[in-house]
């Protein structure tokens, strides 16, 4: 069925696919968001287990996806993979450092003998959460802002200079964490993730005070999550963007390219507001109504909302990863897409994505039918 | 090509050993004691028995302390052709980066769902689904192992794709042929079998220890007696992989082959080395001797590369300046092609900016005709496709032959385990301590043939590592190295010290 599907649907149905995952990605980052509280919502021993526990289940589905994501935009935009993660290399670096300690953190903080002990492992799990956030958000900024790259495939020719996709600037990425606008999406998701860990909380933990602090703290996080919100939406809309001509593929700049997107796409337009309204319902309902699903409208909300985002970055005749060292240079979803036979495949591949969420959904529910409580991690034995 | 970016190479190389190293010290054993443990949980499930649950959960323990180091190696791994490997990434992105993805679809999630469920579902869902999740868990982490060994297969024996020239990269034609290689197939079947050797001498090692401390006997038998009969499977057919393996490499990588014997004359019904000590004199310009003491199998070298026992096995000499006896050609033959190939791609992009058809036909058709040997047009000299051979030949020899340890070893565990008479045997449970970290050892010297064996390549033929790179300063990837060597190291350290206090602890029956 996918052989019917002409070379640009291909490369349209995988952006959505990576922008589903990457929308997935930032809902799950309220892992992230998650451990940068434990400290400010648990006071006693206790508590602090409980937190962690009612995250540390989940860990593993945020940072899968995050491996999946990588997997994902190697096989189908494999010249974004190897331009952006070896060019924007000192960020992506941090990243996946940021990950790696995390990743030993759960099932490594109380075990006896653990050589570095619990608050090291704790300082672990918030330093993951500090970078992983705020840099994946900076790093996807510059899906708008353009990046100082060059791109030339003769170069495969001559073995003195033989690396096609070249940073041409020595901070090789983390020039980014300077850039008010890239920095404003990396602070929104900062700010989201500690919105989305506390509804969570909410949500799965039965313990009065553990809930009452939460409610609290959720007023200041969605208080910073919004300035910075809407200083990044009133930036996107705003700025030039990159716009391909479909017809001779030559990109220009695009004085408000992504109001003109948003304008010219009503669905991902309805897409962006249902997005929007999600995430604020989830909040109201929670503070206002005393309900504890609010997770599920404001990550309803987050998933709909970063998807109509990427799509902002993607579609439309769009560079979604644009150089602004030579703009002929930048990425757009068919110059730096697999091959048509590839996407095919990979196409028959992705059939088993609603399997897998169902099973995820499962398995969630199943662990996550009773809430936790303090009685529970008193008991059990394999707690982290 | 200056000195600098040879050290970026080299760095970027280093780097990539480094990580890989580390995370296939914990990959083995997730693959082997998810199955065990899997075994062991059913048998709890049928019989019921408390007993069966608490060395279940004992060995559960172990393999979560195990499995979040391999997570935490294992991230790098998945971003690192990306970041120092930006050539490679797209020059056959098109092929390698599909395993990689349906690898994170297909293995990851079912890994990291059901092994949720398999610590946390004691008391929370069905016997049923908790003993379905321990197998998914397995199930799904030996999944994993058969895509990422599909891509590795593929870049040793490049099958299934064709080059573009307006791309410049490799596509894929046919995702079965790169799938089923039979390099692929030994190559997933040889190391998840490994794995299970690996884990099953884990188990053995550790439950000896037990006897010796005369501590949860009852748990450290029936542990023995699991884990040896599938670490006995295991260990034969690890064997029978190995030799499928080893006639694949003559088949498709001859040069690797010789270097695994450190043969540098090529000769008919030529004998295997079963011991043997490399002449470090000795280079493609001379005569002297291969070995300065070898111990050969007649003839068993020609039967293991080409079943046939008076078959031609091609040595370095042979592969490097040609013999037309045996119809070898000399490679300064296939780099002047590879560099013509080369040489047809720029001119076909220069004739295709300039919109020069012509032209543009006519490089096409010279990148064509000599794409097969296409990558040799990038080695500065014929002596630059030679492995290291000291590092092949010994890795490979020390692997065989504690492969074959491994199995003799098995059979005097079984004898004395169905005797009952293992716990006296106080030798023999020291040496099985002992052969814990030769489990591993074997594990890493079959990375170490498979990768140093195939250098300069980092696809068969196509690619050499310096056409390979990220466009990095060596100053960059210096640093990135020593951080992972120093947090992978704290990481093992904490690792280790985690794993032997629970040993220690011991399992639940006689804690309290």
């Amino acid at each position: 069925m996918f052989e019917n599907l002409s070379y640009l649907a291909l490369q349209q149905y995988w952006w959505i696919i990576i922008s589903i995952l990457g929308s997935v990605l930032v809902f799950l980052m309220f892992v992230q968001g998650g451990q940068m509280l434990i400290n400010r919502i648990g006071k006693t021993s206790i508590q602090r287990t409980i937190l962690i526990n009612a995250i540390g289940r989940k860990w593993d589905l945020t940072f899968t996806t995050l491996v999946t994501f990588g997997g994902a935009f190697f096989a189908s935009f494999p010249l974004f993979y190897s331009t952006s993660f070896g060019g924007a290399y000192w960020v992506w670096v941090i990243i996946l450092f940021s990950f790696i300690i995390q990743a030993v953190s759960y099932e490594y903080r109380t075990k006896p003998n653990n050589f570095l002990g619990e608050k090291t492992f704790n300082t672990f799990l918030f330093i993951n959460g500090l970078l992983a956030t705020i840099l994946i958000g900076t790093a996807v900024g510059t899906f708008f802002t353009g990046s100082e790259f060059s791109i030339d495939k003769l170069r495969i020719t001559n073995i003195a200079d033989p690396v096609i996709s070249r940073w041409e600037t020595p901070y090789h990425g983390l020039e980014a964490a300077f850039n008010i606008f890239s920095l404003s999406l990396g602070l929104t998701i900062f700010g989201l993730s500690r919105v989305l860990g506390l509804l969570y909380f909410i949500n799965t933990i039965d313990d009065d005070e553990i809930v009452s602090r939460s409610r609290k703290q959720l007023k200041l996080c969605t208080i910073g999550f919004l300035v910075f919100f809407l200083l990044f939406v009133a930036l996107l809309l705003t700025r030039e963007g990159f716009a391909v001509d479909p017809m001779t593929k030559i990109v220009s700049m695009e004085k408000y390219k992504y109001l003109h997107n948003l304008l010219q796409m009503p669905l991902v337009l309805i897409i962006f507001l249902l997005g929007v309204i999600g995430v604020l319902f989830g909040i109201f309902v929670t503070l206002l109504k005393n309900s504890r699903k609010g997770i599920w409208y404001t990550g309803t909300g987050t998933i709909l909302t970063v998807f109509a985002v990427f799509l902002l970055a993607g579609f439309n005749n769009t560079a979604y990863y644009p150089s602004t060292f030579d703009l002929q240079s930048s990425l757009t979803i068919q110059n730096s897409s697999s091959s048509q036979f590839t996407l095919t495949v990979m196409s028959y591949v992705s059939i088993m994505i609603p399997f897998v969420i169902a099973y995820i959904w499962y398995a969630w529910r199943s662990i996550n039918k009773r809430q936790i409580t303090k009685e529970e991690m008193e008991l059990t034995e394999h707690k982290y | 090509m200056d000195e600098i970016y040879y050290s970026l190479v080299d760095w970027s190389r280093a780097q990539f050993a480094l990580t890989a190293i580390y995370h296939w010290l914990f990959v083995p054993l997730t693959l082997g004691l998810s199955f065990i443990i899997a075994i062991m949980h059913s048998i709890y499930v049928r019989t019921g028995k408390e007993s069966w649950k608490n060395l279940t959960k004992f060995w559960m323990t172990l393999f979560g302390i195990n499995f979040a180091i391999g997570v935490a190696t294992g991230i790098i791994l998945e971003f690192q052709f990306g970041t120092n490997w930006s050539n490679y990434s797209w020059f056959v992105g098109d092929i390698f980066g599909a395993p990689l993805a349906i690898e994170g679809i297909m293995a990851f999630f079912l890994e990291s769902v059901f092994i949720a469920v398999m610590f946390f579902g004691w008391d929370k869902v069905s016997k049923k689904f908790h003993l379905l999740s321990s197998w998914l868990v397995a199930i799904g982490s030996n999944l994993s192992a058969l895509w990422i060994l599909a891509a590795n297969a593929w870049m040793q024996n490049p099958v299934g794709m064709h080059f573009n020239p307006d791309t410049a990269r490799n596509e894929m034609l046919n995702f079965g042929e790169i799938l089923f290689s039979p390099t692929a197939v030994y190559k997933f079947l040889h190391t998840i079998s490994n794995g299970y050797v690996v884990a099953s001498l884990f188990v053995v090692g550790v439950s000896a220890w037990f006897l010796l401390k005369q501590r949860h006997i009852l748990f450290a038998k029936r542990s023995i007696v699991i884990a040896v009969i599938f670490g006995l499977i295991s260990s034969l057919f690890v064997a029978y992989t190995g030799d499928g393996s080893a006639y694949d490499v003559a088949q498709t990588q001859p040069m690797k082959f010789a270097a695994m014997e450190g043969l540098y004359d090529g000769e008919e019904g030529a004998g295997l080395v079963a011991v043997g000590v490399l002449n470090p004199e000795k280079n493609i310009h001379n005569d002297n001797d291969d070995y300065i003491f070898a111990l050969k199998i007649p003839k068993f070298l020609s039967v293991l590369a080409f079943r046939d026992a008076n078959a031609f096995v091609p040595g370095i000499k042979d592969l490097v300046n040609g013999n037309p006896d045996q119809g070898i050609e000399p490679v300064e033959e296939r780099i002047k092609r590879g560099k013509i190939a080369i040489n047809g791609l720029a001119e076909y992009k220069i004739a295709k900016n300039n919109n020069d058809d012509v032209a543009a036909a006519i490089a096409k058709k010279d990148l064509e005709d000599n794409f097969s040997d296409f990558g040799y047009g990038y080695m500065p000299d014929k002596e630059s496709i030679i492995p290291p051979v000291a590092t092949t030949f010994y890795s490979f020899h020390v692997m065989v032959a504690l492969g074959m340890y491994f199995i003799l070893f098995f059979i005097v565990i079984l004898f004395f385990a169905l005797k009952d008479k293992l716990a006296d045997k106080r030798q023999l449970l020291k040496l099985a301590i002992w052969t814990i970290p030769l489990g591993f050892l074997a594990s890493e010297l079959g990375w170490v043939v498979a990768e140093f064996g195939r250098q300069p390549w980092t696809i068969q033929g196509l690619l050499p590592t310096w056409m390979s790179t990220s466009h990095l300063n060596t100053g960059t990837v210096q640093f990135t190295f020593m951080l992972f060597l120093v947090l992978f190291t704290i990481l093992l350290i904490v690792e280790l010290k985690i794993m032997l206090r629970q040993i220690k602890l011991g399992p639940k029956e006689e804690r309290s």
